[in-house]
């Protein structure tokens, strides 16, 4: 029992990290730090840092939280954990 | 109705017609979902499908500052506006992987009995209280200036009987029907929102670059003219002397602890915290959290469009043009006071310029989603929908801010530390009473409010971030964080928001420009800071006083334990 829910909890902090790294890529990287080096490039018009900051980062995470739920009930099912 | 009576309706008919069907509909859903239980009142019973709980939380989240004020912020700030979209979005994504889910299997109804119990300590409960109390009033206030403005430039009433009226109406679904009642009357107003907000959207977008997608509007070539919008805006703001559009004027490092700060703070607002105590079970937490981030992106995608279009309109309307041939739409705002044209050279030509010694023309960023479909010159009907939109997002944020207030009181004050052993209904009279009060005094703060509600609003998430967020997160993923590192890290945490925020935005302490700020960071990006000062301090003080109680211990790993949520409850 203590086994598995330690199991169970290193595999959801294993999901969260890379999760939570691409959420830090796209809006403090992609939007922030890195925008001026993107803005040479464009996107339908967009200069590619600027839209990061203002569509590309929201529409990522949206994405990564529909991930996390299928993931996460993918992970209950195989500890038992899914009602 | 035949097409000659539609084109000749007015403007404020139409917004009779439409603000009475939508009122109707909210008081309708008011009265089939009343509260009959606490547990109805404070968390709608825990039986909200993740899908309307989406809704809910969308509606529940975008206020009348994000309806009504933030695609006028971006307009005027241009790149610098993108800390509002990704801050008030990418929040979403740490409220669903990091708190949603953990705080519905723990199972309480508010916050500070998260924060209570986790802790163990009624100290650490009534700190709690007082945070969401005072985020949620500076919060409630904005919302109900915003219910004025719309009433009284649109019905043409005086300011405070808008307040009232509003008032009335929240009064009625927020008492009779608690949570359950907000829940479903929010489900209504997102469609009424979202579908305000998206119909001048689109129209404009296919009017400037014949897209009908205004997301790739955005990007599009100006109809007719071969140009890319963004780069005839940039030219725009240039030779008027602002910085150009994509650029922006802040600096990176400020820009980034503002995202931050807003982030954080979004994840730690008791209000849309709470939202997720609503669903039957913990996978249903995290779905709701995507559906909501969902529902919101729709209108956090559609308002950077909207800002460039109405940006590249304004300046295309009135820059370098007559005072006197400009349009009755620019008259009408004037005499709310939110244009304001000074001709300083007499000329009879609007010089509207971003040097402040020969600039002519003033204009209040809250009034563009209001002024765009006019200054656009969309049918009437589309302007009175903008209003009942806006309304809507005001009544439904305003409502869940009320609940949080008096389930503070009625719940973590009576119940939890005067009056115990309260009955279930006496509790729930509790709760409809303080209600009441909480609707009385955000009304007064929306007659009379104070100046300081802007600067506020940026203290409410700067609050959130530094106290609750770091005490939510520790209390899951920190096992040995002890009531004494929560309590220092919370205290610590607010105080030094408190006197940042104090020494810039009100000149205590010794007051301080720009040029003082700590490391070049705005009053509202250093919630950010207060927050890693939170965190640092509760991890060294819990490092030298006692680890928590074994029970506590095995509370946190029964939350990290998705199975099992029906059992607790029923508590």
């Amino acid at each position: 029992m203590k086994n598995r829910s330690k199991a169970y909890w290193k595999e959801n902090l294993k999901y969260l990290l890379i999760l939570l790294g691409i959420w830090f890529l796209v809006s403090f990287g992609a939007g922030i730090l890195f925008k001026e080096f993107l803005d040479a490039f464009k996107l339908g018009g967009v200069k590619l840092g600027f839209w990061f900051a203002q569509q590309g980062s929201i529409y990522v995470f949206v994405i990564l939280i529909f991930v996390y739920v299928r993931l996460m009930n993918k992970l209950d099912k195989k500890y038992g954990y899914d009602e | 109705m035949n097409n000659f009576i539609l084109s000749i309706m007015s403007v404020q008919t139409w917004t009779y017609v439409i603000v009475g069907i939508t009122f109707a509909l909210y008081i309708g859903i008011a009265i089939w979902s009343r509260a009959g239980s606490t547990k109805d009142f404070y968390v709608a019973g825990g039986g909200v499908s993740p899908l309307a709980n989406g809704l809910a939380t969308a509606a529940d989240w975008m206020s009348a500052a994000s309806f009504l004020g933030m695609a006028g912020l971006i307009s005027f700030g241009g790149y610098d506006g993108s800390v509002y979209l990704m801050g008030w979005t990418g929040g979403y994504v740490l409220l669903a992987l990091l708190l949603a889910p953990y705080l519905r299997k723990f199972g309480k109804f508010t916050v500070p009995d998260f924060i209570g119990d986790r802790y163990y300590s009624n100290t650490a409960r009534t700190v709690a209280v007082i945070c969401a109390l005072l985020v949620s009033f500076t919060y409630v206030a904005g919302q109900m200036r915003g219910v004025g403005l719309v009433f009284s430039r649109f019905l043409e009433v005086d300011i405070n009987t808008g307040v009232i009226i509003g008032m009335i109406i929240v009064l009625f679904y927020a008492v009779l029907g608690g949570m359950k009642g907000i829940t479903y009357t929010q489900v209504a107003q997102y469609c009424v929102l979202i579908f305000a907000f998206m119909v001048p959207a689109i129209f404009i977008s296919l009017l400037m670059t014949g897209n009908p997608i205004p997301q790739i509007g955005m990007g599009g070539d100006v109809v007719g003219e071969g140009v890319s919008l963004l780069d005839k805006l940039d030219g725009l703001s240039t030779d008027l002397g602002f910085a150009k559009y994509t650029d922006g004027s802040k600096s990176m490092i400020d820009v980034f602890f503002i995202t931050a700060a807003l982030m954080v703070g979004t994840a730690g607002l008791p209000h849309v915290i709470v939202r997720f105590f609503t669903v039957p079970k913990v996978k249903d937490a995290r779905k709701s959290a995507g559906f909501a981030l969902l529902f919101i992106a729709i209108l956090y995608t559609t308002a950077p469009a909207i800002a460039v279009f109405a940006r590249t309109n304004l300046i295309e309307t009135v820059s370098n043009k007559n005072y006197k041939d400009m349009p009755a739409w620019f008259s009408k705002w004037e005499e709310t006071g939110l244009i304001i044209f000074n001709d300083k050279n007499n000329d009879g030509v609007i010089n509207y310029l971003a040097d402040e010694n020969i600039n002519e023309l003033t204009v209040d960023a809250d009034i563009m989603v209001l002024a765009n479909p006019e200054i656009a010159n969309l049918p009437n009907w589309v302007i009175a929908l903008v209003a009942a939109g806006g309304l809507a997002a005001a009544l439904s944020t305003a409502a869940g801010l009320l609940l949080v207030i008096s389930s503070s009181v009625s719940h973590d004050l009576i119940k939890k530390q005067l009056k115990p052993n309260i009955s279930d209904k006496g509790e729930l009279i509790a709760a409809r009473l303080s209600a009441v009060a909480a609707v009385c005094v955000a009304g007064y703060f929306g007659i009379n409010p104070p100046d300081f509600v802007a600067a506020t609003v940026a203290l409410a998430f700067g609050l959130a971030a530094a106290s609750f967020f770091p005490a939510i997160i520790m209390g899951i993923f920190y096992k040995k964080m002890n009531k004494e590192g929560a309590i220092a890290g919370m205290v610590i945490g607010i105080l030094s928001m408190l006197f940042y925020m104090l020494k810039f935005k009100f000149d205590m302490f010794g007051g301080g420009t720009e040029a003082d700020w700590w490391f070049g960071i705005s009053p509202e990006g250093f919630g950010t800071v207060a927050m890693i000062l939170n965190f640092i301090v509760s991890i060294i003080i819990s490092s030298f006083t006692a680890d928590p109680p074994e029970e506590v211990q095995e509370i946190v790993e029964n939350i990290r334990i998705p199975s099992g949520v029906g059992k607790a409850i029923d508590h």
